[in-house]
């Protein structure tokens, strides 16, 4: 209780220079904290979004593009696979494969990607557990004898542009919105809007991939064609092994047009792999915030110690012993920095808060507010401990306070 | 050898009382200015009996607060033996002297000493926190006692002088000491003040059973004391400077 009583005290009196240092300490631990969950967040969610499929077949190319434009709908097409080589692979490799789903890409509207496919895509599980499913309306006709100009539009596109059941608009040309360019003529109508995904399907507008394909101004050359096959490997553990190291082959090595992603979760696991740099200097920035904040402690505490060598000997008359003196600065060092850790997590929330809105709207990615992570208690308790750790220098100047010299007046 | 006591009261069952303090070849020494060692205490022999009150008399630079300061604990004697209750101060770890300190003594010092960012409340708590631990009902009572019943609250800024002084009673009787040291307690107050808080100081010790030893200047206060002795008596060094 005394103790308590004692820092409470001067934590009052230094108020200004208390707060100061708690807020550059809450700022290091929330920039922490952020840091870890976002990047461990986004990499599961990468790894998660897998639509359902594990490989794709797409045109010769880098084996990330593919990844990034067919399951995340990001990044250039890198082509087109051919309507014969897409029947040959259907025909010939039936047996390795429980779906294979085709995708077109090449137009938008206004700067939303318009994919076209067929309605296996929406039978998938878009994150593992979870399917597509329709918050309102209905998914687009399309079967053997007919298809109509419907989409079906993600939560965020239907957010984002405002746009409703039966709203009627005009793709454009391309996967990147230009206002000056002129629409194609044909008209679609949304017929339905997604629930929520959490993934980049919330950032896609859904049509038959006949309507992409034969989209007035598009090439007739090219209307059979596809831009990737999204592919379920069969769940018989024999032809799957055997299945992705055959195609693999075929394609990455016997064929020089085509390229296929043996496993799109290795590919994901290298691209962070690429970009495991940003999140170490990420880390290091926060690190050193942390740092400078621990230090401002030290400056903080060590600058009053002068003006507190009095209030430390009348303690010491009182019968406070020179490890009780050490205690309280130690403690109070350790209390500035738990009082940074509680504002560390409004940091946290607000960066969250931050990040996870512009994810979702970017790439489509949806982070958990909530979600525990360990280093929500590792980081708050290591800085406390830091902040203790600091203590102690001026906690030893205080330790070695004269009590008789401190004490006035002298005869 | 001048051996300074006054005689021991009789207890309840008539039995003879230990010397609460015992003070034997007590010496002290300063690094002077110019080097050399400046002997401000050399006290052979001095003894003070449980629930005694004595005033001493000493003009500045007599060693006054030094003395006290060592019968503290404070400051550590270069030779010598304070036994208080029976616990020799100077022969113990400065650990257990302090603890000893918050067990057996009460320090009224002549600024206070007050701290300044604590209300009256606390500083008498904080009197009690190193000893037997606090109670805020007995410091509620002690600072009533004091006259201070009303300002429980209200931080040493916000008394007058007088009050404080009144607050800095309390708080060197906050842990029912055995022995009160009381340094010029009146050096900062007015002669109609001083004459009030010294009669207070000596009230409240005698009603908790406190022996007080008390050093001073001031005639007036001194003269409140039926026990006076000249420091230059005792301490053969204040002898030396008044030479």
């Amino acid at each position: 209780m005394t103790l308590w009583m004692i820092i409470r005290n001067s934590l009052r009196q230094h108020a200004l220079s208390t707060g100061i240092t708690a807020v550059s300490i809450g700022l290091g631990c929330g920039l922490l904290m952020a840091v870890w969950v976002v990047n461990f967040q986004t990499q599961r969610a990468f790894k998660n979004v897998t639509g359902g499929f594990d490989s794709i077949l797409g045109p010769r190319g880098s084996q990330l593009q593919l990844v990034l434009n067919s399951l995340f709908h990001m990044d250039s097409s890198p082509g087109l696979v051919n309507s014969v080589d897409y029947q040959i692979f259907r025909q010939k490799y039936k047996r390795f494969y429980q779906a294979a789903v085709p995708i077109a890409v090449g137009d938008n509207f206004k700067g939303y990607r318009i994919v076209g496919t067929t309605h296996d895509l929406f039978r998938a599980e878009h994150t593992p557990g979870q399917r597509y499913e329709l918050a309102v309306g209905e998914f687009f006709i399309q079967d053997e004898n007919q298809w109509n100009k419907e989409a079906v539009i993600g939560d965020t596109v239907a957010r984002k542009l405002g746009l409703r059941l039966n709203d009627k608009f005009n793709p454009y040309h391309g996967l990147n919105f230009a206002p000056n360019q002129k629409p194609h003529k044909d008209e679609y109508i949304v017929t339905g809007i997604l629930k929520p995904t959490g993934a980049p399907a919330d950032r896609v507008i859904w049509i038959p991939i006949e309507g992409l394909q034969q989209m007035d101004g598009h090439p007739e050359g090219y209307a059979n064609d596809v831009s990737a096959v999204l592919i379920q490997m069969s769940e018989d553990p024999t032809a799957r092994g055997f299945g992705m190291n055959s195609l693999d082959s075929i394609y990455n090595k016997g064929t020089d047009h085509l390229t296929f992603v043996k496993s799109t979760d290795e590919v994901v696991t290298r691209l962070f792999e690429q970009f495991a740099w940003a999140e170490i200097v990420l880390r290091w920035v926060a690190y050193l915030v942390a740092v400078v904040a621990a230090g401002g402690v030290l400056a903080s505490i060590y600058n009053s110690m002068n003006e507190r060598r009095r209030e430390f000997a009348i303690l010491r008359a009182l019968g406070a012993s020179r490890g009780t003196i050490f205690s309280i600065i130690v403690l109070e060092s350790a209390v500035i920095a738990a009082i940074g850790a509680v504002i560390g997590f409004g940091v946290y929330a607000v960066i969250m808060v931050a990040a996870e809105s512009t994810l979702r709207d970017e790439i489509g990615v949806t982070l958990h507010l909530q979600e525990f992570h360990n280093i929500m208690v590792i980081v708050p308790l290591g800085l406390v401990a830091l902040g203790a750790a600091v203590g102690i220098v001026p906690a030893f100047k205080a330790y070695s306070t004269d009590v008789a010299q401190n004490l006035i007046p002298q005869s | 050898m001048l051996k300074v006591t006054s005689t021991p009261r009789a207890t309840h069952d008539n039995l003879p009382l230990v010397p609460l303090l015992e003070i034997t070849n007590l010496t002290k020494n300063y690094c002077s200015p110019e080097g050399g060692l400046q002997r401000v205490l050399d006290v052979p022999e001095f003894t003070l009996e449980a629930g005694q009150q004595l005033a001493l008399r000493g003009a500045s630079g007599t060693g006054k607060t030094t003395f006290l300061n060592c019968i503290a604990g404070i400051l550590h004697p270069d030779e010598g033996i304070i036994r208080l209750n029976g616990q020799d101060m100077a022969g113990v770890s400065e650990s257990r002297r302090d603890w000893l300190r918050a067990q057996n003594i009460g320090y009224i010092f002549q600024t206070f000493n007050l701290l300044q960012g604590y209300t009256c409340m606390e500083n008498v708590l904080l009197g009690m926190s190193f000893g037997h631990g606090t109670n805020r009902d007995t410091a509620a009572q002690l600072l009533k006692r004091v006259g201070l019943g009303d300002r429980l609250n209200y931080r040493p800024s916000q008394l007058s002088v007088g009050q404080q002084q009144r607050v800095a009673v309390a708080r060197a009787l906050a842990n029912k000491p055995k022995l009160v040291l009381a340094d010029e307690p009146t050096g900062n107050l007015d002669p109609q003040n001083a004459r009030e808080s010294m009669q207070l100081i000596r009230d409240v010790c005698e009603e908790n059973e406190a022996t007080l030893l008390l050093v001073s200047h001031d005639q007036s206060v001194l003269d409140q004391f039926k026990e006076c002795l000249d420091l230059a008596e005792i301490n053969h060094a204040a002898k030396e400077v008044a030479a």
